[in-house]
């Protein structure tokens, strides 16, 4: 990477001692001129204003009194793009309707602390990355701005205060708008700088915990919006890339003579892993892509995988004494404890692999001229999209551009650079002219970064009154980590955070030892919104149940004993009871619970379902759910986020499965990979449980772990205890259930 | 061969195959990218537009079947972005990624247009055809029963 002498480092020493250091005051903030600058820039950058190079700032203040403020991370409905700049602009006093949001371009300053930097967004770690170095960037701006009101106005700066872009001399009620600052040129030096402690309390927020409407919704009713796959650039061309029927396949003969003569196509050009086509217009790639005559090799060892087959031997795994097991967390005691336990129980959990199917499909342009290259697109990590066209283009780093647009959904898919890839070899193949691609719905279902297909061994042992005493969790899968950061794989001693997410837990049980077990079968995994604990939770929370059960005990009971130093937890665990009327669930339909500590967020959940014996399709019926993320900064954007997971994890849990035999998917487009519709979606009642004083938790995610678990739970309850441990629930399985 | 039809309001031909979907010559032709792919064969409901006032996928909607006719995109639905549901959109926050919500939009449009009053089941049949990844469905039921309550 490039070093910029000048340029404003954010240095996370600790959060107690973190600050922000700068060279000079035009570098965090700009004023004026250079503001103004920038905004011509931003007005001359194609498509949509994506162009500022590099500023290396946060915040500029222009003589028209107008702020830009830049929001690091990929905005793929999670609401960043407003929630993260409002930090900013709630610590420097901004005025919100004087507010324009500037997405960043591909620059460090913008990487994300949580991710050693790297510019990405995900692991519901946005907020919980950027809600204390923004504030503090807010902070300081604050504070050039007091001082330099302080030289104008001729008043020492204790006398002064702020409102929303306005300085204030508090003795004489005269005002300073922050334009007027910005015009008058005088600045403090050196910059004052902040920690921690200078930030605003919770109680004098104006902004954050706030409904303000998301600044990019306006755009999205009248389709301004501009998605990756809305890049429209000057002569641009399109590109298709054919790809083999199994991963890792290379095309050994090409006949391209049915594709030449589809009008409209420029160019075939032979890649290592497929075939690209680039013409005129999208509809004569895609059908000359089509047309395409190959026959592929037949080396790739993802042949032999077969995801039935697969599931078989993972679970014989997870029950077996694995002798290549890693310890991902233990406490306590386990062996002896489990001797000590007067009962012990086990059961066996397993899962499909399910495909994120973002609505926008992999998509990406790229532009490489000489000494220069221009990536626009869908993207989730921009370090990994700038690190790839500097390695397939030969060029440096400070000549990328990454050009982030709003995603079409990620989910985890857009962190694949598989599409930036094709992009960027058709880009090469034609300098000078922009290529975009757009893959079909096949190409994305069939060619995919699936979640790992696993098994969980989960073994409990409990006293004579029923307490546990032991917990012991084996989950068996392929790693993420092991292909997407072999680095950091390796550096974790084979250990992968994303496979096994969730495997810990805020239960207080006395030992406890969670176990991964990698497998490697050469079929590419990948993330998944809420990954790890999107089944782990599945597996802890129905073994929760399948004990209460057999110790007739109370599901919510026990859950709040062993959370007995979790308020935070207790208190949603009884909002979620108390909405759905846990108590009196005897007299009505069957309600299942369960609890998600993921991502740093609580979340309690009541599902209530139905199920037919004759088809075995289950209806959910109702959901209620209480959250607490530790500070809201936005209600209602929380308690969307919040349906959202629930309603992605249903769809998983119910219908979601990608099946492979021999390396080839079986599926290929909504048809055949079902995905919830209005119809079957309930009635979803969530409460949001706000803890100004806590760190933040993520929410982009915390609704989706708990779901499926409720549902199984609700089916046991009502449908003679018959459990379903199995994702998906499809109709035949829960036939198989019932009749089993 | 050049294909004359109406596009929110205004004459236009193109130059394309008669094979051509409608959804890319809309989208990538004449710019108007609010119109979005999502599947291809009519399942998503994502490229949903009006043909002389009903919904159609635009994606198995092709430039054949258009010659001569009313098409409007999301992009016409409205002078001002001020159709009663883009209202409504806004004030419910509905879109999370917002991907879909120009065919969900466009949809309830038609919805609206054929039953000003429909019942919440008809709300939920009429839009069913719609996918929506990011699960803003309780929310467009809510901006849609908004809209009729304003009738």
């Amino acid at each position: 990477m490039h070093t910029d002498r000048s340029s404003t480092r954010i240095l996370r020493l600790s959060r107690r001692s973190f600050l922000l250091r700068a060279g000079g005051v035009s570098l965090a903030l700009a004023f004026g001129a250079q503001a103004e600058r920038a905004a011509a820039q931003l007005s001359d950058g194609p498509p949509n204003g994506l162009s500022l190079q590099r500023p290396n700032l946060w915040v500029t203040i222009g003589t028209d009194d107008r702020i830009t403020l830049v929001s690091p991370a990929s905005e793929m409905g999670q609401g960043v793009m407003t929630s993260i700049p409002l930090l900013i602009a709630e610590e420097m006093d901004a005025d919100w309707n004087k507010v324009k949001i500037l997405q960043a371009p591909n620059a460090k300053a913008y990487g994300n602390p949580e991710f050693g930097g790297a510019q990405a967004t995900g692991g519901s770690l946005t907020t919980r990355a950027f809600f204390d170095p923004l504030r503090l960037v807010g902070a300081q701006t604050r504070r050039i701005l007091l001082a330099s009101a302080s030289a104008v106005l001729g008043a020492p700066i204790g006398e002064l205060t702020t409102g929303p872009n306005v300085v204030i001399h508090r003795a004489t009620g005269r005002t300073l708008s922050y334009g007027a600052i910005a015009a008058s040129g005088r600045f403090p030096n050196p910059i004052p700088e902040v920690t921690l402690t200078d930030l605003r309390p919770a109680v004098d927020w104006r902004y954050i915990g706030r409904d303000l409407p998301r600044i990019d919704v306006p755009s999205k009713v009248n389709g301004s919006a501009c998605f990756g796959i809305d890049v429209l650039l000057p002569g641009m061309l399109y590109g298709a890339v054919a790809r083999p029927p199994v991963q890792g396949e290379e095309p050994i003969s090409i006949d391209d003579t049915a594709a030449q003569l589809i009008r409209g196509v420029k160019k075939i050009v032979p890649l290592p892993y497929g075939v690209g086509v680039i013409a005129d217009d999208v509809w004569a790639a895609m059908k000359a892509r089509d047309a395409l005559k190959i026959i592929w090799s037949r080396k790739s060892r993802a042949r032999k995988y077969s995801s039935d087959d697969a599931l078989a031997e993972y679970q014989a795994l997870a029950r077996g004494e694995a002798g290549n097991s890693l310890v991902v967390v233990q406490r306590g005691d386990p062996p002896s404890a489990f001797l000590s336990a007067f009962r012990v129980m086990t059961s066996t959990y397993v899962s499909e692999h399910v495909h994120q199917a973002t609505m926008e499909p992999p998509t990406a342009t790229a532009l490489v001229s000489k000494g220069r290259v221009d990536v626009w697109g869908p993207f989730q990590e921009q370090t990994v999209v700038e690190s790839l066209a500097a390695e397939i283009t030969g060029a440096l780093s400070e000549d990328i551009s990454i050009h982030t647009t709003l995603l079409g959904g990620g989910f985890g898919r857009k962190y694949e650079s598989d599409f930036a890839l094709d992009a960027l070899s058709l880009a090469m193949a034609l300098p000078d002219q922009p290529v975009k691609i757009i893959w079909t719905r096949e190409d994305d279902t069939q060619h995919g970064k699936y979640r790992p297909l696993e098994a969980q061994f989960v073994r409990v042992g409990v006293d004579r009154t029923g307490q546990i005493v032991a917990w012991h969790h084996r989950i068996v899968a392929d790693s993420i980590t092991a292909r997407y950061h072999p680095d950091q794989f390796k550096k974790m001693g084979g250990l992968d955070p994303s496979v096994t997410g969730g495997i810990d837990f805020n239960y207080d049980v006395p030992a406890l030892l969670g176990e991964y077990v990698r497998v490697d079968r050469g079929l590419d995994v990948g993330f998944w919104r809420a990954i790890g604990p999107g089944y782990t939770k599945f597996a802890v929370e129905c073994m929760l149940d399948e004990m209460a059960a057999a110790t007739g005990a109370d599901a919510l009971a026990m859950r709040l004993r062993l959370l007995h130093q979790q308020p935070r937890a207790q208190r949603v665990l009884r909002s979620a009871a108390e909405m759905s009327g846990w108590e009196r669930r005897a007299r009505g339909a069957p309600l299942g619970m369960a609890y998600s500590d993921a991502f740093g967020s609580h979340c309690a959940q009541v599902a209530q379902i139905e199920a037919s014996r004759e088809t075995g399709e289950i209806q959910v019926r109702n959901v209620w759910c209480a959250v607490d993320p530790g500070p809201v900064m936005q209600p209602g954007n929380v308690e969307a986020q919040i349906v959202g997971g629930i309603i992605f994890g249903i769809s998983h849990c119910l219908h979601e499965q990608i099946n492979i035999v021999n390396g080839e998917v079986q599926q290929s487009n909504f048809n055949d990979y079902r995905v919830l519709r209005l119809s079957e979606v309930p009635e979803i009642h969530v409460q949001v449980l706000g803890s100004s004083t806590d760190s933040p938790g993520g929410i982009g995610e915390a609704g989706v772990p708990a779901i499926g678990a409720a549902i199984a739970n609700a089916f046991a309850a009502g449908y003679g205890g018959h459990r379903l441990r199995h994702y998906p629930f499809v109709p035949e399985r829960v036939k198989a259930v019932l009749n089993g | 061969m050049t294909t004359a039809f109406v596009l929110n309001g205004k004459n236009v031909e193109v130059d394309a195959g008669a094979d051509t979907p409608l959804l890319w010559i809309i989208r990538e032709q004449l710019k108007l990218t609010g119109t979005k792919f999502g599947c291809g064969i009519a399942l998503c409901g994502a490229c949903t537009v009006h043909l002389d006032g009903g919904a159609v996928r635009s994606c198995q909607t092709f430039l054949r079947d258009v010659v001569h006719r009313r098409v409007t995109t999301i992009e016409g639905l409205s002078a001002n972005s001020d159709h009663p549901l883009q209202k409504a959109w806004i004030a419910e926050q509905v879109p999370q990624c917002g991907y879909c919500q120009s065919g969900q939009i466009m949809q309830a449009a038609a919805l609206l247009n054929a039953n000003p009053k429909p019942s919440r089941r008809e709300i939920v049949e009429g839009m069913d055809g719609n996918i929506c990844r990011c699960g803003t469905y309780p929310r467009i039921i809510r901006a849609i029963e908004r809209v009729i309550g304003e009738i």
